[in-house]
């Protein structure tokens, strides 16, 4: 078929672009490596100056996969809400999940000193702040459903969201008023997003959320399918409706809570890339929306971090106000050049 | 009788909420047989779709028993379910990049692994499907830029692709013209005789019913009855229909006609 001609062709072209990229982001930054050296270097190689292999092992390179691994997962979990609720709109942001895990982590933050200490000992570990953020924007998520089984108006479920997202930052402002200096600069950090400064045994675990979140997903890309024409007619051809429903939380509440821990709250990038995706290939079949999305979450996450360091200047810009920089035309545009917005 | 598809045993059906229940219907014992094309009528909120939602198993009835293949509906997996029953719904269809060929494709869900693909097998009854029903120059539409006659075809070419033996279709002509609606119920009854298919509809189009359906259900408040267009014209049958003493049933010309 044509089609699939076509498809192979995109694929290979944004393969051989992320791989480009995923270089490209290593070699730039406040100092330029070489594109050669960073070659050598990440094939196991000596590099001629023993700072710039520093830098790649231990700034640049673990910067690069969070990107990576950030990008593929909002990316992805915005692709699946919103096919879940039938809402061109939807995504970990602007449902308010990215809120959710943001009040999660004030909590853990600006709260640790009105908790228990042996709880708040638990909390303050990089566990506690993955498991508080996933529970945050779980419930937030399991609210917005709560909400959307009983209105069928697939645009009050993105008010409800938005709803959500402000009643938490309100909490949020209540967090900061009884909070330190000290807490409130770690928080206000943390809420700016960052991919960098991440260990690599945060980078594992963070790994590990994500591939769990991506493996959930693949299996949901048959029920997404069939979800394509209404909840109705999945039933009728035999979709268990329940549980499909129930793993596509999880994958989207473990993606978006996992990544908002740890790279704080990212907009845009969920929404975005699953439009660029269906804009680009011109499907709605997950199977393949799965991969470019996936692709292209990566790839444009990469862009926003190269753009983010600012080539040749020491300050780095907060990624989130990147993302929702060139995030907010994209959409906007999306919206006037399609109308009907599919 | 070996063909029966689908029989219903001292059915009610109704609702139960909080407070009471709500009766619709009594003891219904339908017959729902291999090759025919069978038309469920009766008046708006008669409870036509309540029927349909518990004679396919999404709602449970008050009391009674539904037989698919001669095994209880309750008693299926919704997998097995799918291979034996498939629908085409009024409600509309949310937006996608769908093509028509994709939307009938994803009537061999029910056939396919985990990740949906489709064999050479699927693809063949896909394009049978889609041949059956006329469609083929459409195939690689989307399906938001087809009318609405074109779009119904494609959904009952999805039904197709599910390839079982009996597909319920809740009001298939409605927002079509004359024209469409004569189309679609003859391609309904040619796919009850090539296929040896059972398809039951549900419409308000009676006088097209009657001429084109082999047995029809009608509704009315007090009875539900079953029987070929010819016997319930010789009853009498729809002039209980409407509850209104100038719409009256002239059976010579088997229609309605204002008083």
């Amino acid at each position: 078929m044509n089609n699939q001609k076509r498809n192979t062709i995109l694929f290979s072209f944004l393969f051989l672009g992320l791989i480009v990229l995923f270089f490209v982001n290593i070699s730039l930054g406040s100092i330029t490596i070489p594109f050669k050296e960073v070659y050598t270097c990440l094939t196991g190689g000596q590099s001629s100056k023993s700072t710039w292999e520093y830098i790649i092992i231990n700034y640049r390179l673990p910067k690069a996969i969070t990107a990576v691994l950030v990008g593929m997962g909002l990316s992805i979990s915005g692709l699946l809400m919103q096919t879940l609720f039938r809402n061109p709109l939807a995504g970990p942001y602007v449902l308010g999940l990215s809120s959710g895990a943001s009040l999660g982590v004030a909590f853990v933050i600006l709260g640790a000193s009105v908790l228990p200490s042996f709880l708040s000992g638990i909390l303050l570990s990089p566990y506690g702040i993955v498991l508080a953020s996933t529970l945050g924007s779980t419930s937030v998520l399991l609210l917005v459903l709560l909400v959307s089984q009983r209105l069928r108006d697939t645009m009050a479920i993105l008010i409800v969201g938005l709803m959500f997202g402000s009643f938490t930052s309100a909490v949020v402002g209540v967090l900061t008023y009884f909070s330190s200096a000290e807490q409130l600069q770690k928080f206000t950090f943390w809420s700016m997003g960052n991919l960098g400064n991440l260990s690599w045994t945060s980078i594992l675990i963070l790994t590990i959320c994500v591939l769990l979140g991506l493996f959930l997903s693949l299996l949901s890309i048959k029920p997404l399918n069939a979800l394509l024409l209404g909840e109705n007619y999945a039933k009728s051809m035999g979709l268990n409706f329940n549980r499909a429903r129930l793993i596509i939380i999880l994958a989207t509440s473990i993606l978006a809570g996992s990544i908002t821990a740890y790279a704080g709250p990212i907009a845009f990038i969920g929404l975005a890339v699953p439009h660029i995706a269906k804009l680009v290939f011109q499907t709605s079949n997950h199977t393949v929306l799965f991969w470019s999305t996936l692709l292209f979450g990566a790839a444009i996450m990469l862009v926003c971090d190269v753009v983010s360091q600012m080539p040749g200047m020491e300050i780095t810009l907060p990624i989130n106000a990147i993302t929702s920089i060139l995030g907010a035309p994209v959409v906007i545009w999306l919206l006037i050049r399609k109308r009907n917005f599919k | 009788m070996a063909n029966n598809i689908l029989t219903t045993e001292h059915l009610s059906i109704g609702y139960t909420s909080k407070k009471e229940t709500v009766t619709i219907a009594e003891n219904l014992n339908l017959n729902l047989q291999a090759g025919k094309l069978i038309a469920l009528i009766g008046a708006n909120g008669i409870g036509k779709s309540t029927l349909l939602r518990t004679i396919t198993g999404i709602q449970k009835p008050l009391q009674g028993t539904v037989f698919l293949n001669n095994k209880k509906i309750t008693s299926y997996e919704p997998l097995a379910l799918a291979q034996n029953l498939s629908m085409v719904l009024t409600e509309k269809l949310p937006p996608s990049n769908l093509t028509v060929f994709e939307l009938v494709a994803l009537g061999r869900q029910p056939y396919t692994n985990w990740i949906g693909t489709l064999s050479d097998a699927d693809v063949q009854i896909v394009q049978d499907a889609i041949e059956l029903t006329q469609i083929g120059h459409l195939s690689q539409k989307k399906h938001y830029e087809i009318s609405d006659g074109q779009l119904q075809k494609v959904l009952i070419a999805r039904a197709l692709a599910q390839d079982t033996p009996l597909i319920i279709l809740d009001e298939p002509t409605t927002h079509l013209d004359l024209l469409h609606k004569v189309s679609l119920l003859k391609l309904l009854k040619k796919l009850t005789h090539e296929t040896g298919k059972c398809i039951l509809f549900s419409t308000h189009d009676i006088d097209m019913a009657i001429q084109l359906s082999d047995e029809m259900i009608i509704m009315t408040p007090e009875t539900v009855v079953q029987d070929d267009p010819c016997n319930l014209i010789t009853k009498g049958s729809f002039n209980t229909l409407f509850k209104d003493e100038h719409i009256v049933f002239d059976s010579e010309k088997g229609k309605f006609v204002i008083t």
